[in-house]
């Protein structure tokens, strides 16, 4: 079954062709076709894979050398294996609802840009299956700048808005700081090793210094950041909710931000041999998951909210990559893929509802008038806030459980961070859904369920976000582990550290009580409350997401563009410029000069003459000792 | 007699037609009388041709002492020859263009002759 591979990125890369280059000659209904439709194959190819690998298939298929450079070979294949079978089914999977979720809700789009939009959409999943599927880091280097692209283009999809356009040049630039680490990590594993392949570089490990091991895991680890959102280089994330909402939630649930994560589960062999990397990914990710959550605690806007989730819950999966629980981050990146674009996708209709209004303030009530997209929402909440049997609840359990082994103090925090998850989401839900309406009359009259284009992947989203969990229910709780013992092949320096049961009992319990408090507070708090208070105080610096974004406009974006102003104005100026005119300036000058040498004056020409030959005869007299002085000189 | 040529230094032969070129030159680079810049210019060939003789006679007399049947320094004589014909053809073609020169613009101001400036 593996020479089907190459179809999955393949289709669509077609997809993308046919779009991009008919979008102005194909009708609106065509171009929907033809980008849900190739993702379609795509995925039942995936499916195909996914079983084959199952049942003992899969394999590294090879299908040229795309670099060949004395010894270094660098061959473009695709990997299929448990890992990235299950990836490809999440993206394809998930990326085809978002595909057909988008045919209604960029109706409203002219048909040349309903093009483009699916044109964009499906390159996006293209670049990710290929980041997904390569053999070897180069490969995955390409899908990843690819996404980088798709995720630029698709922000600034509506890129007549200037603000958009900055949102996405952010993105972009911030995106480029991490692929500088991806990028100095493949040298120097070039340098090193002489392969980049998945499969020599895991061979090879124990042959790596220790220094060498370290900064190799620290700058892919620099990449990940940039790509999955980690603090330092998280801002862009929240700012890409300029997109559509339906390429938020692809960014956030099956494409891009998941990069990071599938990136360090597969490179799981270089971080487990490397303590102090790991810890670093711990503790980034967990500082991401808490600071992020305070920011969402205090926005107003529907798909900020969910951003910061996006972000403080990734920051789970790096706290799990961290603690050597590959599993339980791979497990939480499907859960969350299935809750995360469940969630937006919610969003995006409950948008849609409202004519383009994203200010929950605004909002209120709407569990009357949209009856599927209220109860699909709150499904996805509640998956988030880890109550069980809904799928966040296993998957991050076992972050949470793995984290206690590690350090105890990791653990605290996470399930502070998970209290304030419950707590966002359930502001949000119930600002949203519950008590009155707070918008104009005008809004309320057109209130209306979203067609059954956008509700029907919300329905299956929320079966998957309910039922995803038992894909892989611990041992404590009666089940087989599924996950971890079908991706055991390829993530294999796994450290598991049997836990009493009581104990487990006991951490689960525990979570499961603070979300349940900080779930049941929410509620109560925000469902009677005609109006949002306005932020005061320490909210107010929440609100204002602890101006990170000002800092870094002070101490960052600022001092460079007065560099390059200073570069602009004096060194391109009297420099650059000086000197390219000083020398047309000298040249004119001198010749200037020189032209009055030429005077017509016979008298003149035989002085020259006669001083010239007085100038010879002294060079050579003295035995030529001039001569040979002047020699000796050049 | 080649002990007495030798007995008159050489160094004041070439002082002689060293004063003399150097009269020429200037002569050539002061005057602007066409036929005076044509007299210093005479003055120069002869100065070297006084130096060549002067040469000459001293390189014979030098080798006749050694070997009685020596032809040692004619060269320089031929030379003086060659030098004394082509300034000879060279008068008759320059005074020529003196006397065109001054049919043409009844003078012989050599610094009149700048028209090829510009």
């Amino acid at each position: 079954m593996n020479q089907l591979a190459y179809l999955v990125p393949l289709l669509p890369l077609i997809g993308f062709l046919i779009n991009g280059l008919g979008r102005k000659s194909l009708s609106k209904s065509a171009i929907g076709w033809i980008g849900c439709g190739t993702v379609l194959i795509s995925f039942i190819i995936s499916l195909v894979l996914f079983f084959d690998v199952k049942n003992g298939g899969g394999a590294v298929v090879s299908y040229f050398n795309f670099i060949e450079a004395g010894k270094l070979v660098i061959p473009f294949a695709f990997q299929i294996d448990q890992l990235s079978a299950l990836f490809l089914l999440i993206i394809t999977g998930v990326g085809f609802l978002i595909h057909v979720y988008s045919t209604a809700y960029m109706q409203e789009e002219e048909p040349q840009h309903f093009g483009r939009y699916f044109a964009y959409l499906n390159l996006f999943i293209f670049s990710m299956l290929l980041l997904v599927m390569g053999a070897n880091y180069v490969i995955m280097f390409i899908g990843w700048e690819g996404v980088g692209l798709c995720s630029y283009l698709l922000i600034g999809y509506w890129f007549k808005n200037d603000n958009y356009n900055y949102a996405a040049k952010k993105a972009f630039i911030m995106n480029r700081i991490g692929d500088l680490g991806f990028l100095l990590a493949i040298f120097w594993l070039i340098a090193k090793l002489g392969t980049v392949s998945f499969g020599e570089v895991f061979a090879h490990v124990s042959s790596l210094s220790a220094i060498d091991l370290t900064a190799i895991t620290i700058l892919l680890f620099i990449g990940a950041m940039g790509k999955s959102a980690q603090i330092p280089l998280y801002t862009w994330l929240p700012d890409a909710m300029a997109g559509p909402t339906p390429v938020s939630a692809l960014i956030h649930a099956a494409t891009m931000v998941t990069a990071g994560i599938y990136m360090i589960a597969r490179s799981n062999v270089l971080y487990s041999a490397s303590e102090v990397a790991q810890n670093l990914v711990a503790v980034i990710g967990l500082a991401t998951a808490l600071f992020a959550a305070t920011i969402a605690i205090k926005q107003n806007d529907i798909k900020k909210v969910l951003a910061y989730s996006t972000v403080s819950q990734l920051g789970y999966m790096f706290l799990g990559l961290g603690v050597g629980a590959y599993t339980g981050a791979v497990f939480h990146v499907m859960t969350h893929a299935f809750f995360k674009a469940l969630l937006f996708l919610g969003a995006g209709s409950v948008i849609h509802a409202m004519h383009h209004e994203q200010d929950i303030r605004k909002m209120g009530g709407l569990k009357k008038y949209l009856p599927i997209t209220h109860i699909t929402f709150l499904i996805g909440c509640i998956a988030i806030s880890g109550i069980p049997p809904f799928s966040g609840f296993f998957s991050k359990d076992e972050i949470l459980a793995a984290a206690y082994n590690k350090n105890p103090v990791y653990w605290g925090l996470g399930v502070a961070g998970a209290a304030m998850t419950a707590f966002y989401m359930f502001r949000l839900y119930a600002t949203t859904f519950l008590g009155s309406f707070r918008g104009t009359h005008d809004q309320e009259h057109h209130l209306h369920e979203s067609p059954n284009a956008m509700t029907w992947p919300l329905l299956i989203l929320a079966i998957l976000s309910v039922v995803g969990g038992f894909l892989n229910v611990p041992e404590v709780l009666g089940g087989h582990s599924s996950l971890h013992v079908f991706l055991a092949p390829v993530l294999t320096t796994e450290i598991t550290h049997e836990t009493a049961h009581t104990t487990e009992y006991m951490l689960m319990g525990i979570s499961v009580a603070v979300a349940a408090i900080a779930i049941i507070f929410a509620i109560g708090t925000f469902s009677r409350k005609p109006q949002l208070d306005d932020a005061a105080g320490f909210g107010k610096v929440l609100e204002n997401k602890w101006y990170v974004d000002e800092l870094y406009d002070t101490v960052i974006v600022k001092p460079l563009g007065n560099l390059s102003a200073f570069f602009k104005n004096v060194v391109e100026k009297s420099g650059i410029d000086g000197a390219v005119n000083g020398v047309g300036k000298l040249v004119n000058y001198s010749s200037r000069q020189l032209r009055l040498l030429q005077n017509g004056q016979v008298g003149s020409y035989i002085l020259f003459m006669v001083l010239a030959i007085i100038v010879i005869v002294l060079i050579w007299v003295n035995d030529g000792y001039i001569y040979r002085f002047i020699v000796k000189l050049f | 007699m080649p002990e007495r040529v030798l007995a008159m230094p050489i160094q004041y032969y070439i002082i002689l037609s060293l004063s003399l070129f150097c009269i020429g030159i200037v002569g050539v680079l002061t005057r602007r009388n066409a036929i005076i810049v044509f007299m210093c210019v005479e003055l120069m060939l002869n100065a070297v041709n006084l130096l060549l003789v002067a040469f000459s006679k001293v390189h014979y007399a030098a080798a006749y002492l050694v070997n009685k049947a020596t032809t040692t320094g004619s060269e320089a004589q031929i030379f003086v020859f060659f030098i004394m014909v082509v300034a000879a053809a060279e008068v008759s073609v320059g005074l020529a263009i003196i006397v065109m020169m001054y049919r043409n613009v009844h003078s012989v101001d050599v610094n009149f002759l700048n028209r090829l400036k510009n």
